[in-house]
């Protein structure tokens, strides 16, 4: 007889997803109230409907911790081709939704299946990597592994919906906790930024930051076969860096800018430069494989690396140009943030700045924040509601909400590592690495640090699937925890 | 160690997101004096859509302002309704129920309660809008008719609906779209861009100035003029030759597939659908089931094209080689086939007749020859019948045609496959006279009076048409797109053409047209009659024949080709070949000789006919 019971339960994880949806509600209601009087029976104000679907979140939740363990890992891979399905469905079904063909309309609601998409891939490759057979430093095991995660991210793609896509990268946390190669990190993250930087500025630019860093690379490595300096050249690099980051900013105020003119890019330009080979030095110098013998295939694996970027970048930039079609390169450009519409670059980001900065340390008070009451950040209970956290609850407030998060992500950590079964630990990744993908890219969107992707903050975010799909994730996990005590 | 990496990577981002809030909300003060006076309005710019002229630079479609009374939810302070109310002309509920539908909209984004009030009820309400927070008022533009015609091809524009709204992010709820016609068809090059202005306002509701000096604020874009290949003399005098009679005419040029005319009738006049009269008139006209006013028949009506599509199957005898000009062909009152002696019948004439002749007096035997040797000539009928339809279907039949109007149907050409299925081939065999009635136009062949129209030009043409269309220029350019540009071949080659249009020609001076010449004028043309059926209560009953004309004229460098059809109008040149005629003086000769022709169409109508078939009495046809 199986103990599980609710004593197992990991209780501080659910007392943090009850603190962040409640909370979340708070600022749902906030940003979308207007001055009539408070029902829970009008369903044309968000808060109304999201008090229902939390609500029902409470019935999910009891279901995902009556079913029995075995059920999840057994049907794993049932689960996950129904999901499959449920993403191509679209494609028939599909409703449209400002420009995406996301949701299925099922009477007054609309369910969006990619939200539910996560935890059946993310059970797809617990099941895969904990099967006895698998061995992740094989490359056929690595493909398939690859495709599990892949396949939902490409037919999600095209609907459009590249933000949720892009969530999948978040399954390299547990490919890389199971014992990856970490090349594949690098190159993958390094493929990342070429891409999206590509796109922001020309491949040209791209390719001249990417020789400048190969070079500093070069350089170090060269150096460091001189041993015995190699503390003082750590330093050295290490303090030029910091001196060039500071200079950086430094030039950058404002006053400054406009004094020195078109003389302050120059001196900009010169200075990224100098950062980007200073960088590549560094990290070159912390690499430990070298040999002064093989220095002769080393430069014609870099001038191999070198072609490589440079194809990546100008082939990023034809397909771009010219493959894809008009509406195609609109979609990049709206996620980019490039996109030209009737509310000008960069409007939404810069409304959403605003909202969070005038909030000073505690904020103007819950429904208190005139940014939010005037509706000037577009699609606040959705994507930005992080926003109004930081107008009506200030710099207390906001890192509150972020200290939470990353308890809570320490807390899954903690979790996944203390777990017998694989399978357990490996979804316990998947999980952590969604929820940390959601978190940063919101919160680097919102507060302007990264382009405009609309991709939800977990559990706070306004919306019936978005919530579900989180719930169901983090649950699942929560009750494989529980039952870690009956694995051998 | 790579445990270490991610709480490395979490906390790290932890530390970066704390220390942009750190930068955002506490070092850098600015963003709090920002959000002070951040009130911002948000104020579209609506451009004026894009005039329509005529082929001649006439003026036909133009704008008129008009109002719109807006509503933003959340700005909505308690006011007096009854005052409203009677302000407006409207009763509390329809209010209540507005303001409830704005809400459900958007709290935030302005609504429209009351659509387009005219420039005096603008005028009074003024005034008086400042004692109701969080209503305004929008001008927008309205469509100004200069014209009486032609409404099935300019189309009309109307409040765009929510579906599309949710497609489409340019349109706003209340913004104008175009529904039908030319204003459907090119309405991105007829709207414009709209504009964005910012206007900050401080906290107390004034306003202080563009929102950051304007930096996101755009301008309005004016919509482009079109000008349409239409005649718009030509199109209101076919208008008004189709008073009481139900059909269509299609007039094209030649020479580059411009549709000069596109008559259907029954009609309305485009100022019907209008502004806020739009709503009650659109409804009366789409509940006229019978008379269908908004049913485009140049475009959509479907129907047996009758002897008109002869010429088609004397041109692919003479191209598949199996007929000569000259070999004349005997007619007993009829064409004899099959085993029992069954009979596709004729009128009289003399015979034998060859083609010139045989065209002129439109001799069903001669066709029935011609077609049944075209389908015979290959090993199997189905393969005949194929390689008929790839000749016919070049002509641009049996398909969409792809000219640049948001409606139309496809017409039918039938393939092998067709008859294989109704003759339950392969259990049972079929021949070629099984597919008799094909060629006299009156079997499964069914086409659109443009296509008609547009087979006529490629005759004309002596084989090759241009795609109908009837966009010339926009903002004074020519159009550049290819599929009107670029001439359609078809199967048939060039020399072929010269005996079937001097058959047509003789239509005219010896056949069946004969009373319908144009002094000076060489026409050619072919009448039809296309027998038809209605179902009344469940049983199929003929009803009077459809009168067809096809014609172009002048026979040598043609200026225009027509099509005309009018529904039980009985023979081919009691309705349609003097329509046709009529038509084709006009527009050559500028002004009609033959008054007494003009008088006896204006004054004939065909609505008895029509009501034939509701009177639920028995009647005779053909009459």
């Amino acid at each position: 007889m199986a103990k599980s019971s609710i004593a197992a339960i990991d209780w501080i994880t659910v007392l943090l997803f009850i603190a962040l949806v409640g909370f979340g509600w708070g600022n749902i209601y906030s940003s979308s109230y207007d001055n009539e009087a408070f029902s829970l029976t009008d369903f044309s104000h968000a808060y109304v409907r999201q008090a229902y679907w939390i609500l029902f979140s409470i019935v999910l939740i009891i279901i995902t911790q009556a079913v029995e363990v075995k059920f999840y890992e057994r049907f794993a891979g049932l689960i996950y081709v129904i999901s499959l399905l449920s993403l191509l469905g679209l494609f028939v079904f599909g409703k449209t939704i400002s420009g995406a063909t996301s949701w299925y309309q099922l009477g007054p609601a609309s369910i969006q299946p990619s939200e539910f998409a996560k935890a059946c891939t993310a059970l797809a490759l617990a099941k895969f990597l904990s099967d006895m057979q698998t061995n992740i430093n094989l490359l056929g095991h690595q493909v398939r592994a690859f495709l599990i995660i892949a396949i939902p991210a490409i037919i999600i793609i095209p609907q459009p919906d590249p933000g949720s896509a892009l969530v999948y990268a978040a399954f390299f946390f547990p490919l890389y906790r199971e014992g990856l190669a970490a090349i594949y990190l690098i190159v993958g993250a390094a493929a990342a930024i070429l891409f999206v930087l590509t796109l922001l500025y020309s491949p040209v630019f791209v390719v001249i930051g990417a020789l400048l860093f190969l070079i500093g690379f070069l350089i170090s490595k060269s150096i460091y076969t001189h041993r015995e300096r190699k503390s003082k050249i750590h330093l050295t690099t290490g303090l030029s860096i910091s001196i060039l980051i500071v200079l950086y900013f430094i030039l950058n105020i404002e006053s400054i800018v406009t004094k020195l003119g078109i003389l302050s890019h120059i001196i900009n330009l010169t200075i990224i430069s100098l950062l980007i080979i200073a960088i590549g030095f560094f990290i070159g110098l912390l690499s430990k494989k070298k040999s002064s013998e093989r220095q002769k295939i080393r430069y014609s694996r870099f001038i191999l690396v070198f072609i490589v970027i440079t194809g990546f970048c100008f082939s990023v930039n034809y397909i771009f140009n010219n493959v894809f079609e008009q509406r195609h390169r609109d979609r990049f450009n709206i996620v980019l943030g490039k996109e030209v519409d009737s509310k000008g670059i960069g409007y939404n980001t810069n409304q959403s700045e605003i909202a969070i900065g005038s909030g000073g340390w505690t904020g103007k008070g819950w429904k208190e924040g005139t940014q939010t009451k005037g509706g000037f950040v577009p699609e606040q209970s959705t994507d930005y509601i992080f926003s109004t956290v930081g107008e009506e609850w200030g710099f207390l407030g906001a890192t509150l909400i972020i200290i939470l998060f990353v308890l809570l992500l320490i807390r899954l950590i903690h979790l996944a590592e203390r777990q017998k079964s694989q399978f357990s630990r490996v979804y316990g990744y998947s999980v952590i690495g969604i929820l940390f993908i959601h978190f940063a890219i919101n919160i680097g969107m919102v507060t302007g640090l990264m382009p405009t992707i609309g991709i939800p903050l977990p559990f706070f975010s306004y919306g019936g699937s978005g919530l579900w799909g989180f719930t169901i994730l983090l649950f699942i996990f929560i009750k494989l925890d529980s039952n870690r005590v009956n694995e051998w | 160690m790579r445990k270490l990496l991610l709480y490395l990577i979490i906390i790290t981002t932890g530390i970066v997101f704390i220390a942009r809030l750190f930068y955002l909300q506490i070092y850098n003060t600015s963003y709090a004096s920002l959000s002070e006076d951040n009130a911002i309005k948000v104020i579209y710019d609506y451009p004026q859509r894009g005039a329509i002229y005529d082929r001649d630079g006439k003026l036909l479609v133009t704008n008129q302002p008009s109002y719109d009374v807006m509503v933003i939810p959340r700005e909505l302070k308690p006011f007096d309704t009854l005052e409203f109310c009677s302000i407006l002309n409207i009763t509390k509920e329809k209010l209540k129920k507005r303001l409830k539908k704005a809400r459900v909209y958007s709290p935030r984004v302005p609504s429209i309660v009351i659509p387009q009030l005219t420039k005096d009820e603008y005028a009074y309400l003024q005034e008086k809008m400042r004692k109701f927070d969080g209503f305004y008022i929008q001008k927008r533009s309205l469509r100004e008719y200069q014209t009486t015609g032609a409404a099935n091809v300019l189309g009309y524009i109307g409040e765009v609906n929510d579906a599309l709204i949710r497609k489409d992010p340019y349109y706003l709820s209340g913004d104008l779209i175009g529904i039908g016609g030319v204003e459907k068809q090119y309405e991105k090059e007829l709207r414009g861009i709209k504009g964005v202005k910012r206007i900050q306002k401080d906290r107390f509701n004034r306003d202080i100035g563009p929102y950051k000096n304007g930096k996101f604020d755009t301008l309005p874009v004016n919509g482009k003029d079109l000008t349409l290949t239409l005649d718009s003399k030509l199109q209101a005098y076919g208008q008004k030759l189709m008073e009481n009679k139900r059909g269509g005419i299609v007039v094209l040029e030649p020479a580059s597939g411009e549709i000069l005319a596109l008559v259907t009738a029954p009609t309305y006049k485009p100022e019907l659908l209008v502004g806020r009269k739009r709503s009650p008139n659109f409804t009366k006209l789409v509940y006229d089931t019978i008379g269908k006013p908004l049913y485009d028949r140049g475009l959509k009506g479907e129907y047996p094209p009758g002897s008109p599509f002869k010429t088609i199957n004397a041109l692919i005898g003479l191209q598949e080689n199996v007929i000569d000009v000259k070999e004349g062909i005997s007619c007993r009152m009829g064409y004899y086939y099959g085993k029992n002696g069954r009979k596709l019948g004729c009128h009289s004439h003399r015979s034998p007749l060859s083609m010139i002749p045989g065209i002129a007096n439109s001799c069903n035997a001669y066709f029935a020859t011609v077609y049944r040797r075209i389908i015979e000539k290959y090993d199997t009928p189905q393969k005949g019948i194929d390689t008929w339809r790839e000749h016919v279907q070049s002509f641009g039949l049996g398909n969409y045609l792809g000219y640049d109007l948001p409606t139309g149907k496809r017409g039918k050409v039938p393939t092998s496959e067709y008859y294989n299925k109704i003759y339950q081939y392969p259990t049972y065999k079929w021949y070629a006279t099984a597919t008799l009635s094909n060629s006299i136009g009156q079997g499964e062949v069914i086409a659109t009076p443009i296509q008609l129209a547009n087979m006529t030009a490629a005759i004309a043409n002596r084989g090759f048409y241009y795609t109908p269309h009837i966009i010339k220029n926009v903002n004074g350019k020519p159009i550049e797109n290819e599929n009107y540009t670029t001439p359609k071949v078809t199967t048939i080659d060039k020399e072929h053409f010269e005996p079937v249009i001097e058959g047509m020609h003789q239509v005219y001076t010896q056949g069946t047209a004969l009373s319908l010449q144009v002094e000076g004028i060489e026409i050619c043309g072919k009448t039809g009659t296309a027998e038809n059926f209605t179902k009344i209560n469940g049983k199929r009953t003929q009803l009077t024949d459809h009168s067809v004309f096809i014609a172009f004229a002048p026979k040598d460098n043609p200026k225009i080709a027509i099509a005309v059809f009018i529904e039980n109008g009985y023979w081919g040149s009691r309705y349609a070949g003097k329509i046709a005629s009529l038509m084709i003086e006009k527009h050559i000769n500028g002004t009609i000789s033959r008054t007494d022709l003009e008088k006896w169409l204006l004054t004939h109508s065909l609505e008895e006919e029509y009501a034939k078939q509701y009177s639920g009495e028995p009647f005779k046809i053909n009459q």
